[in-house]
C-alpha cells in the first residue's frame, strides 16, 4: 500500500475504476449496423442509432454471450434476470436522449480479479458489477469554428461497463488492474482492449483519508484513454485533494477531467445537474432471461485465463511467478513460449522468449503476431544452443541475424562461420599465441595478480572470433598460466 | 405528494422545456394531482409479489449477429436541419 507523505502525516488513496469495454461483435447491441473502426461518417448508422421516430430495439444475441462470458471470465456472479433502463440526459451524440443501460438490476453482478503486484504477491480487487450498454456517438469540436461535427457510427455499439470496488490503493494497483482486466478480455476475445482506439476507456473514482479512516469525498476523473494516464491522473488527484485538505479546505464531490498536456485534472465546467438521469425501465425492451444451462455450457467453453495459465507455467515449467506473469500477459505470448519451451529447457526458453525476442520486437514496435521469427524458428537456434553448437554469446548474434533475414539458425551458423570451437587443438593454439604476445602478463599473473585471468580469457576469444568453447577455453586456459 | 415551484421547474431544466415562470404554479398543482392519483396503486397490498416489468406475455425476442443495417448516410442525414461532409452539424459544444 502506498502512503502519500503531507506536511501533517500520512494519507491512503483510495480508488475505484470504471471501465467501458466496447464489445467485440459484428453488429451493435440493438441494431444491425456494423460496428467497425475508423469507417467514414455515419455509414454504420441504421435509423435507431440515430432514433428515428417509431424505431424499436431488437437485442443482439451475441453481445450477451460476451457480457456473460467476461462476467464468467472475472469469476462474478451471472444474474439469469436483467432488465434495460433508460439513463437521460442531453447531448448531441445521443440522438435518443437517453442511452439505454442497466441499473438496479445488472446482467452480472459481483466478481473479483487477481493482481499480480511487483513484489509478486497477489491482491483480489472486488468487481461491484458488470452491466451492458449503448455507446454514444463521437463529438469533433476542431472541425469548425462555430459548429460541432457529429458522427453516429458509434452510437449503439455495445459496452461492458465493469465497476470495481475501492480496494485499490495507488497509482500502481490502478495499472495493474487495468492491464490485468485487459488481458482477461482479450483471452476471452470479449474486447480488444485497444485504448488509442477508445475500446477501453476509464473513469477513476479517487478520495484520501487517514489510514484506517472511513472514506473520504471522491472526485470522479472521467474518460482517460491510457493505463499510464490513468496512473498520472490518480497520482495527481491525490495529491490535490491532500494539498487541499492540509490547507484546511474540503474535497467538493465533481467530475474532473484530465489535461494530458499538462499532467493534471481540472473541473469539468457543465456539472449542473450532471447526475440527475431520471432512470426507468425502458419500456420497448423485456427483461433479460437467461437460461442457466446455456450459462453453464458457456461456462465451460472459457478458454484458459491468464491466473490459471500461470499457476501452471509456475508448476508445469519451474518458471518463477515474475516470469509466468510475463509470460501470460498476452495469450499469443503465451502460446508462442510454450511452442519453444515444448521438448526443451524451459527456462532457457523463458529466457530467449522473454530477453532477445521481446528486446527485438520493442525495438521494431512489434507484437508477438508481428514476429519475424517463428516459435519453431526459436526453437531451432535454442536447440543449437543446448547441443553446443553454438555459444550463448554468438547465439544472440544469430538471432539478430534471424530477426533481419529472416532466415533459419542453423542455416545462418553455417553461413556465418559462428559453429562453436569445441576442439581443443585448435583453442590451445589460441592460447598459445595470446600468451606468447603477452610476456609480460603472463609474469604478472604468474606473480599473483590473478585477475588479469579474464584479460586473457577475453584476448583468446577475441582471437577465435567468440567461437571457442567457454568452459573449455577455462580450462585449457587454467593449465597453460599455471605453467 | 405534493409537487412545489422549484421541483417543477428543475424537471423542466432536466427536460429542456422551457417552462415561463407564470406556469409553474399551474403545473405545480396538476402534477400534484396526478402523482396523488397514481399513489393509490401503493395502497394495493404487493407483499411477495415479483415486480412486473412489462405486460407483454413474451420473451424479449433477440437478434443474430449479424449486419443488416447501415450504409445509408443520405437517408440518415437527409432531415437534419444541417450537415457537412457526411456529419451531422451542430452549434458549437464545447467541454
Amino acid at each position: 500500500m502506498a502512503v502519500i507523505r503531507g506536511s501533517s502525516g500520512d494519507w491512503e488513496v483510495v480508488i475505484g475504476l470504471e471501465v467501458h469495454a466496447q464489445v467485440i461483435s459484428k453488429a451493435k447491441l440493438f441494431s444491425g449496423a456494423a460496428t467497425d473502426f475508423g469507417a467514414e461518417p455515419n455509414t454504420q448508422v441504421s435509423p435507431i442509432d440515430a432514433a428515428f421516430p417509431g424505431m424499436l430495439p431488437v437485442i443482439n444475441r451475441y453481445c450477451v454471450e460476451q457480457a456473460v462470458k467476461t462476467g464468467l471470465g472475472i469469476n462474478a456472479e451471472i444474474n439469469l434476470v436483467s432488465v434495460f433502463d433508460r439513463k437521460n440526459y442531453f447531448y448531441a451524440d445521443l440522438p435518443a436522449g437517453y442511452q439505454i443501460s442497466q441499473y438496479t438490476r445488472p446482467i452480472v453482478g459481483k466478481g473479483k480479479i487477481r493482481l499480480d503486484l511487483a513484489d509478486g504477491s497477489t491482491r483480489d480487487i472486488g468487481i461491484t458489477r458488470l452491466h451492458l450498454e449503448q455507446d454514444a456517438g463521437k463529438s469533433l469540436h476542431d472541425q469548425h469554428a462555430t459548429l460541432t461535427y457529429v458522427d453516429l457510427n458509434r452510437a449503439g455499439v455495445a459496452l461492458m461497463e465493469i465497476v470495481s470496488e475501492p480496494d485499490l490503493r495507488s497509482a500502481e494497483e490502478a495499472g495493474a488492474y487495468l492491464r490485468k482486466l485487459r488481458s482477461i478480455l482479450r483471452y476471452l476475445g470479449t474486447c480488444d482492449g485497444n485504448m488509442e482506439e477508445g475500446s477501453l476507456r476509464c473513469d477513476c473514482n479517487v478520495s484520501v483519508r487517514r489510514p484506517g479512516a472511513p472514506l473520504g469525498t471522491r472526485c470522479e476523473i472521467k474518460n482517460v484513454n491510457s493505463i499510464r494516464y490513468v496512473m498520472q491522473a490518480i497520482e495527481h488527484e491525490a495529491r490535490r485533494q491532500v494539498e487541499l485538505l492540509e490547507e484546511g479546505g474540503a474535497v467538493e464531490q465533481e467530475t474532473r477531467l484530465f489535461d494530458a498536456g499538462k499532467g493534471i485534472t481540472r473541473p469539468m465546467r457543465s456539472k449542473e445537474h450532471a447526475h440527475d438521469y431520471r432512470y426507468f425501465p425502458d419500456p420497448d425492451l423485456l427483461p433479460l432471461r437467461l437460461d442457466a444451462n446455456w450459462v453453464e455450457a458457456l461456462k465451460r467453453s472459457l478458454p484458459e485465463l491468464p491466473d490459471a495459465k500461470k499457476a501452471r507455467f509456475i508448476e508445469q515449467y519451474r518458471l518463477s511467478p515474475d516470469d509466468a506473469g510475463v509470460l501470460v500477459a498476452e495469450q499469443a505470448s503465451a502460446d508462442y513460449f510454450e511452442a519453444v519451451a515444448r521438448g526443451r529447457d524451459a527456462k532457457l526458453a523463458a529466457n530467449w522468449v522473454m530477453v532477445e525476442l521481446y528486446g527485438a520486437l520493442n525495438r521494431l514496435g512489434l507484437g508477438i503476431e508481428g514476429s519475424p521469427v517463428s516459435a519453431a524458428g526459436l526453437g531451432e537456434l535454442v536447440d543449437l544452443v543446448i547441443d553446443g553448437t553454438v555459444s550463448g554469446r554468438l547465439a544472440k548474434e544469430v538471432f539478430a541475424a534471424m530477426i533481419e533475414t529472416g532466415k533459419g539458425a542453423a542455416f545462418l551458423v553455417e553461413e556465418r562461420g559462428l559453429k562453436q570451437v569445441t576442439d581443443s587443438g585448435a583453442i590451445e593454439s589460441a592460447i598459445a599465441a595470446v600468451l606468447a604476445a603477452q610476456g609480460d602478463k603472463v609474469a604478472e599473473y604468474r606473480a599473483g595478480k590473478e585477475k588479469l585471468f579474464g584479460f586473457f580469457v577475453g584476448q583468446v576469444m577475441k582471437a577465435t572470433q567468440g567461437k571457442a568453447n567457454p568452459a573449455l577455453l577455462n580450462e585449457l586456459l587454467r593449465k597453460k598460466l599455471a605453467g | 405528494m405534493a409537487l412545489d415551484k422549484a421541483t417543477v421547474a428543475k424537471i423542466a431544466t432536466l427536460a429542456r422545456i422551457k417552462l415561463p415562470p407564470s406556469e409553474q404554479e399551474h403545473l405545480a398543482g396538476e402534477l400534484s394531482t396526478i402523482l396523488t392519483w397514481i399513489e393509490q396503486l401503493g395502497e394495493v397490498d404487493t407483499a411477495g409479489v415479483e415486480p412486473m416489468s412489462s405486460v407483454a406475455a413474451m420473451e424479449l425476442p433477440m437478434r443474430n449477429d449479424e449486419v443488416t443495417d447501415g450504409g445509408c448516410r443520405e437517408k440518415i442525414l437527409a432531415n437534419a436541419p444541417d450537415s457537412a461532409g457526411g456529419f451531422f452539424t451542430v452549434p458549437k459544444v464545447v467541454e
